[in-house]
């Protein structure tokens, strides 16, 4: 997914002189390619994610369309402050590219836990939160999030769903398995481990709808209010923290549209520190946020009456 | 009232309007913004290369008060130089006006940048300088600071990489007036040798009285042109009135009755009051 973003990044900034990569000191290898052919379109600002964000919020102010690069947290949380003054007040042209969604740097321990970053950016006015659940959906979000310009996030997992490239629209929910007796929404590559779930449910006779939100916000509200009125029993899915994330978003929306639903579920992480390590795929099955645990979350759900 | 024909009349007026706009918005700060006025009163007066009539001008000199506080100052100056009506002014730190206690750029014409928190301003005058410099333009970017705003790590990032960038179209300065929010600078988080600290980091450095125009002007026009230069301006905080001279005070305070006319005295207004 990473190498799609920097794919698409390379495509723009041949097409748009005034793309500009601040990179945050990190990505080792995988930009070589865009150093080498833009050169003037690339700032390493150094481990100092503060000035990086401020750098690239005063150079969109002056006329660049502007990317900061990093790991996790590093490009959100570490310099949050300057996210909400400085890039949003201003509705500066910057796009925030964090690699390492939830788990995928699993191994590494706390610090690169990505795992509360879509609740805090999209608190932030004016911030669209995009995360992708395919590489083909990094590819095409990240040329549209450029043709519409930030203040933006852009989530990068190391996980894929696996599913064909199709059409993807930015801010539109996609339905991607139908179904009726219960409706997952789910964002980034921990969709895999929805559609995953659902195709279980399947084999014991239950029909489980599954919708793609890689656009938290602006959140596709019409789909989510007629998914969740159609299935009436709403489970949402992320690597992330319970606490305000695809979960929130998609509760706020049910309930202000007054949706009548019989169950609600939100599955993801617990509000502690996790601080046991592993793979990615480990770490949803220690937290309870694999498939398996959706498939037993959803015939919980289906049993009741 | 015509403008201010030259930088020491407009520091003037800037002290007044700064007076009467923390009195009568009862707002904090008025130390602060008599600490900068003759910086500011030099830059609008005689080193911006901006334009009332088109404050977005491409060409323009950029500016960012990155002590939001003093805020005040820079909407008196903007004011007089034009991009508003002066009698605006009257709106600061009221119920429903633009014209916040930080500075703010929504709804205000000539504020290139919004500040409050500090250790924003550098970091963002260094990405704005970057790139005025790749676009080929010879645009300056200008970054007031306060001497106790360098406690921020992020200003500390921002001189490092504008010092490594040889961002010579960018010029910090200092309003050096050696007070903090509780106290004194040196017993807070000392600085000194601070010109050294900036030299060190890549930078030319001139180290003025920062009330002395003649002594601003020409620092101003010495800025270097192989790397980011630094105008440490020693001040002094409530600058030209006396009783609010170098006291940490006049850091909160709003000046009221008998305060505000003695002040309003100080600088040469006659019988007005703070209800006036």
């Amino acid at each position: 997914m990473r190498d799609a973003f920097v794919r698409a990044l390379t495509e723009l900034a041949a097409e748009d002189p005034s793309v500009m990569l601040v990179n945050g000191d990190l990505g080792f290898g995988v930009l070589t390619d865009f150093i080498g052919r833009f050169p003037d379109n690339y700032v390493n600002a150094g481990v100092a994610e503060q000035n990086m964000t401020a750098v690239a919020c005063g150079m969109a102010l002056a006329g660049a369309r502007t990317y900061t690069y990093s790991i996790g947290n590093f490009p959100t949380l570490r310099c949050l402050e300057q996210l909400r003054n400085d890039v949003c007040y201003h509705n500066a042209d910057v796009t925030v590219v964090a690699v390492g969604a939830g788990f995928s740097y699993g191994q590494l321990g706390m610090s690169h836990f990505a795992t509360e970053d879509l609740a805090i950016l999209r608190a932030l006015p004016g911030m669209t939160v995009v995360a992708p659940s395919d590489p083909w959906q990094a590819y095409a979000l990240t040329r549209q999030l450029h043709a519409r310009g930030g203040p933006a996030y852009l989530r990068i997992d190391k996980s894929s769903a696996g599913l064909p490239e199709a059409m993807v629209e930015l801010g539109r929910a996609r339905q991607v398995r139908d179904g009726e007796d219960a409706v997952i929404f789910a964002t980034g590559g921990i969709l895999g481990e929805a559609l995953a779930a659902a195709g279980r449910l399947a084999e014991e006779g239950r029909s489980i709808r599954v919708i793609d939100i890689h656009t938290i916000k602006p959140l596709d509200t019409r789909a989510v209010i007629a998914a969740a009125r159609a299935c009436r029993r709403v489970v949402t899915v992320e690597e992330h923290s319970i606490l305000g994330g695809l979960g929130g978003a998609i509760a706020e929306v049910c309930l202000e549209a007054g949706v009548p639903i019989d169950a609600f579920r939100r599955i993801g992480l617990d509000d502690r520190h996790p601080s046991i390590v592993g793979d990615q795929a480990f770490l949803r099955r220690h937290h309870g946020i694999d498939a398996t645990a959706i498939a037993d979350v959803l015939r919980a759900m289906l049993e009741r009456p | 009232m015509s403008a201010p024909d030259s930088t020491e009349a407009l520091a003037l007026a800037l002290r007044r309007h700064a007076v009467r706009m923390c009195g009568r918005g009862g707002s904090s700060h008025v130390g602060s913004c008599l600490s900068i006025a003759d910086i500011v009163a030099t830059l609008y007066g005689e080193v911006l290369r901006v334009d009332p009539g088109d404050p977005g001008w491409p060409e323009r000199d950029r500016f960012i008060l990155s002590k939001g506080h003093a805020g005040a100052c820079i909407y008196a100056a903007l004011a007089e130089r034009g991009f508003f009506p002066v009698d605006h002014l009257e709106r600061h730190y009221r119920n429903g006006s633009n014209l916040s206690g930080h500075v703010s750029h929504k709804g205000v014409p000539g504020v290139e940048f919004s500040t409050g928190s500090l250790g924003h301003g550098l970091g963002v005058g260094a990405g704005m300088a970057m790139q005025l410099r790749r676009s080929g333009g010879d645009q300056r970017v200008f970054v007031l600071m306060s001497d106790g705003e360098c406690d921020e790590g992020s200003n500390w990032e921002a001189i490092l990489f504008a010092g490594h960038q040889r961002l010579a179209n960018l010029c910090a300065i200092v309003d050096n007036n050696k007070l903090q929010s509780l106290g004194p600078v040196s017993e807070t988080i000392a600085l000194e040798p601070f010109a050294n600290k900036w030299r060190m980091f890549g930078w030319a450095v001139h180290r003025i009285d920062g009330h002395d125009h003649g002594a601003l002007r020409s620092a101003f026009v010495a800025l270097s042109a192989e790397r980011p230069t630094c105008i440490i301006a020693d001040t002094v905080k409530g600058k030209g009135v006396s009783f609010m001279e170098d006291q940490v005070l006049w850091h909160y305070r709003s000046p009221q009755g008998e305060e505000f006319a003695a002040a309003m005295r100080e600088l040469g207004v006659a019988a007005e009051t703070v209800d006036a």
